[in-house]
């Protein structure tokens, strides 16, 4: 996806925009601190108590008791303080920063709000938080592997699909190793066709994307209607369970949140550690990126254009399979019709989000997966705000990063077009 | 995607392709054709291949035809099932023409429905020919309204339409499923998500019940003609269309023969946010007569492959719109006569958008039925 500056941004000094961003960080950090202490301040009473021990835990942490109305008060001041301090010569420099800081802050009093009076597993939400960002940092990592060599892959969401159907189908038959490298090969096999219809046949790419998402999700929900509700037993796959790392997994929240958990949290974070490796240290990644910016240069240097966005195509391909998989063979057993429920949006707005780098959308897949673990967790509590406007919150977001991002990410110089050569 | 200035426009170049020229009959016709025919062969081999025996799929193709064309309740349900997506799509096509992908139909048609549904539930006691149009009216301008955000967003900002729709699509989800969840919009004394009924004052009325008084075809898809021909004056008889039509072709010529770009993007979005919808309204109003979830029936991103289909054109966005409508019918027919499941439609659907982007997949798959020429280019 290209953003490309406007004209006044570009004529505009790099100082006055720079300025001009302090001073918004500033306002919106002070609207936060009106917010956090009049809705969220009012009306706080009691302590929150989080609990950070899980059952069965080596080492039992005590429960956390922050009482509530104090804590929202403090943190309103100095969120009020970092807001100010923009105003001041010289902030320019640590303004994203602080802004961050601030955001994080908020969100701590929204939780203490929230749980005031009550109790609430905050070890057990982190957890879950990693579990639900893994299909959406993979596929983030699916839609970087694909625009760093120029190909816009809208398909991720139906490459999803075939990966948990696959997965699904294959796994009650011939077991769970085995379905999860079916469901990699048939993330391929998609991968390649998308990669076969853009490339070779020039499609334009958002039009391909769609074909495959509809694609996808009319055969699955196809066969799962047809086939799948007479034969069950083609759809009651095993789960992987979790593996404890030794030592690391007996300490404290992290080793919950990090150490105790399936294949796919470990297998995601090798795969995107590959990935970035192979993307900006070897010369494969190079030659990738090349290809993603200026295929003509590439193509005057002996790089086949063609090869190189089939292969990576076809990579992204399998790792949105992989990702699938998490959904049936990391998580339920069973596949229900769409039941990617539109992650692989989501991930490409991680891509997005993340400047088109695997560690950035990992970050971002991490804040959405937040986001989704808080909406269930709050329907526990029964706080006053509805469900669906926590669910719209990262969309929200999403749509004002992807504005306000203009000149600051880059999408690969040549993304989304065609390279036909002469 | 966007037009910047390191290089040329693709996504309006490609778009070309789905936008025709006088004279390009294998284009306008045998890729369509020869697509539709090729969807349907594989949905038949799709069936082979889940276990349906030979004389069953025969059936579900038979079912297919006679469900959708033939008879006038058949024929009543393909023009009631396409009456939506038609609308849908004359919206994309106008984005089409002028360089703009508007993927976000699905969320504008949930909106303006929901929309439809709220001023159709309102206002006991107004006539007809005030409560009906008010009803539509109030969908289109909402619709055009969620539809401009997108608009405003890329012409001011540069997000990219196709990501700025998505995310408002999944906005929209979650907003029409809250208030189908809560006051004023819930049916009072329900816990799932339902929308009140609306009066008999708002709903369009049925044009054949004279026949037979469960034909269901209502004064929707009047709608839809009077839309084909707004769209098709708008475009090629107005001087708007024409710098519709001029940005999509070039932005840069357009803008240097002084059309204001930006503004252009916001009004193309919101008419193609207006007919979204109002296809959501003609959908409540004409057929369901309330909201509820999925009550748009995917009539959004269908709509993508009817505007493919028709090639962008008014005319040809109503036909391919009508074959929509009977595939959606005769699958009905399929499922309840053949045992077939409706979804594989949506397969044979996808195929079709798939193989009609991919004219030279087509001319690859089938060289005897094109002249022996140069591969497509612009």
């Amino acid at each position: 996806m290209t953003m490309t500056a406007t004209a006044p941004d570009r004529s505009a000094s790099l100082d006055t925009i720079k300025r001009r961003s302090t001073l918004i960080n500033g306002w919106v950090l002070i609207g936060l601190a009106v917010f956090v202490a009049a809705v969220l301040g009012l009306g706080s009473v009691g302590d929150a108590t989080f609990r950070l021990a899980l059952p069965g835990d080596v080492i039992a942490l005590p429960n956390l008791v922050v009482p509530a109305a104090p804590y929202i008060y403090i943190v309103a001041a100095l969120l009020a303080f970092f807001g100010g301090r923009q105003f001041v010569r010289g902030a320019a420099r640590r303004s994203s920063l602080f802004l961050g800081l601030g955001l994080f802050l908020a969100v701590t009093t929204f939780l203490v709000w929230a749980t005031a009076g009550k109790d609430f597993s905050l070890t057990g939400m982190l957890e879950a938080t990693v579990v639900r960002a893994v299909p959406i940092a993979l596929g983030g990592l699916v839609g970087v592997l694909s625009e760093r060599v120029a190909v816009v892959n809208i398909g991720i969401e139906g490459m999803l699909l075939s990966g948990a159907f696959t997965g699904a189908i294959v796994g009650s038959l011939l077991g769970g190793w085995i379905g999860l490298v079916a469901a990699v090969a048939v993330g391929g096999i998609m991968g390649f066709i998308l990669g076969a219809l853009v490339i070779t046949y020039r499609v334009d790419q958002i039009i391909a994307g769609v074909a495959i998402n509809l694609f996808a999700l009319g055969l699955t929900s196809y066969v799962t209607s047809q086939v799948l509700t007479v034969h069950h037993e083609f759809n009651e796959a095993p789960i992987f369970d979790g593996i404890d790392i030794p030592l690391l997994s007996s300490i404290p929240i992290v080793g919950r949140v990090f150490f105790q958990q399936n294949i796919f949290v470990y297998g995601a974070a090798i795969i995107i550690a590959i990935g970035t490796y192979y993307l900006f240290h070897t010369r494969w990644g190079l030659r990738a990126r090349a290809v993603g910016e200026h295929p003509e240069a590439a193509d005057t240097l002996g790089l086949n254009v063609y090869r190189i966005r089939y292969i990576n195509v076809t990579i992204g391909g399998m790792v949105a399979g992989f990702a699938g998989a998490w959904f049936t063979l990391g998580s339920v057993g069973r596949f229900d019709i769409n039941m990617t429920n539109g992650r692989g949006f989501i991930g490409l707005a991680a891509m997005i989000f993340g400047r088109w780098h695997p560690v950035g959308a990992l970050m971002a897949a991490l804040v959405f997966g937040f986001a989704d673990a808080l909406q269930q967790k709050l329907a526990i509590l029964q706080t006053p705000i509805p469900s669906e406007f926590l669910a719209m919150a990262p969309y929200i977001a999403t749509l004002v990063l992807v504005a306000g991002l203009i000149g600051r990410a880059r999408a690969p110089a040549a993304d989304g077009k065609p390279y036909v050569k002469d | 995607m966007s037009f910047n200035e390191e290089g040329p426009p693709t996504t309006s170049e490609m778009l070309q392709r789905v936008v025709v020229a006088r004279g390009q009959v294998e284009d306008v016709v045998i890729v369509p054709v020869l697509a539709v025919a090729l969807a349907l062969v594989l949905g038949g081999i799709t069936m082979l291949l889940t276990g349906v025996d030979v004389p069953r799929i025969g059936a579900a193709f038979s079912a297919l035809f006679s469900g959708s064309f033939g008879s006038i309740s058949a024929l009543s349900e393909t023009l009631t099932a396409a009456t939506p997506v038609t609308l849908t799509a004359l919206g994309i096509a106008l984005g089409f023409r002028a360089g703009l992908f508007n993927i976000g139909a699905e969320g504008q048609m949930m909106l303006g429905g929901m929309a439809a549904v709220a001023v159709g539930f309102s206002f006991p006691g107004l006539p007809i020919f005030i409560h009906l149009p008010l009803a539509l009216l109030v969908g289109a301008l909402v619709g055009a309204a969620w539809a401009a955000i997108a608009g405003w967003l890329k012409a001011a900002t540069g997000a990219h339409e196709v990501i700025t729709t998505i995310m408002l699509n999944l906005i929209a989800t979650q907003l029409t499923g809250y208030l189908l969840r809560n006051p004023p919009i819930q049916k009072p004394g329900r816990h799932d998500p339902i929308s009140q009924s609306v009066l008999d004052s708002a709903m369009l009325p049925k044009l054949l019940t004279w026949l037979d008084p469960n034909l269901r075809l209502n004064a929707g898809y009047i709608i839809v003609l009077l839309m084909v021909a707004l769209v098709y004056w708008l475009l090629f008889r107005t001087t708007l269309g024409f710098e519709f039509r001029a940005s999509g072709l070039n932005p840069f010529a357009a803008r240097y023969a002084g059309m204001r770009s930006g503004l252009i993007i916001v009004v193309v979005m919101a008419i193609s946010g207006a007919l979204a919808g109002l296809a959501g309204g003609v959908q409540v109003l004409g057929v369901l007569g309330r909201a509820s979830p999925g009550f748009t029936g995917g009539g959004g991103f269908n709509g993508i492959a009817v505007a493919l289909l028709g090639r962008s054109h008014p005319v040809g966005v109503l036909l391919a719109g009508i074959l929509f409508g009977a595939l959606e019918a005769g699958g009905r027919q399929m499922q309840v006569s053949a045992g077939v499941r409706i979804d594989l439609i949506a397969i044979i659907q996808s195929l079709i958008i798939a193989f009609v982007a991919a004219p030279l997949l087509m001319r690859a798959a089938f060289p005897w039925a094109f002249q022996k020429k140069a591969a497509v280019t612009r």
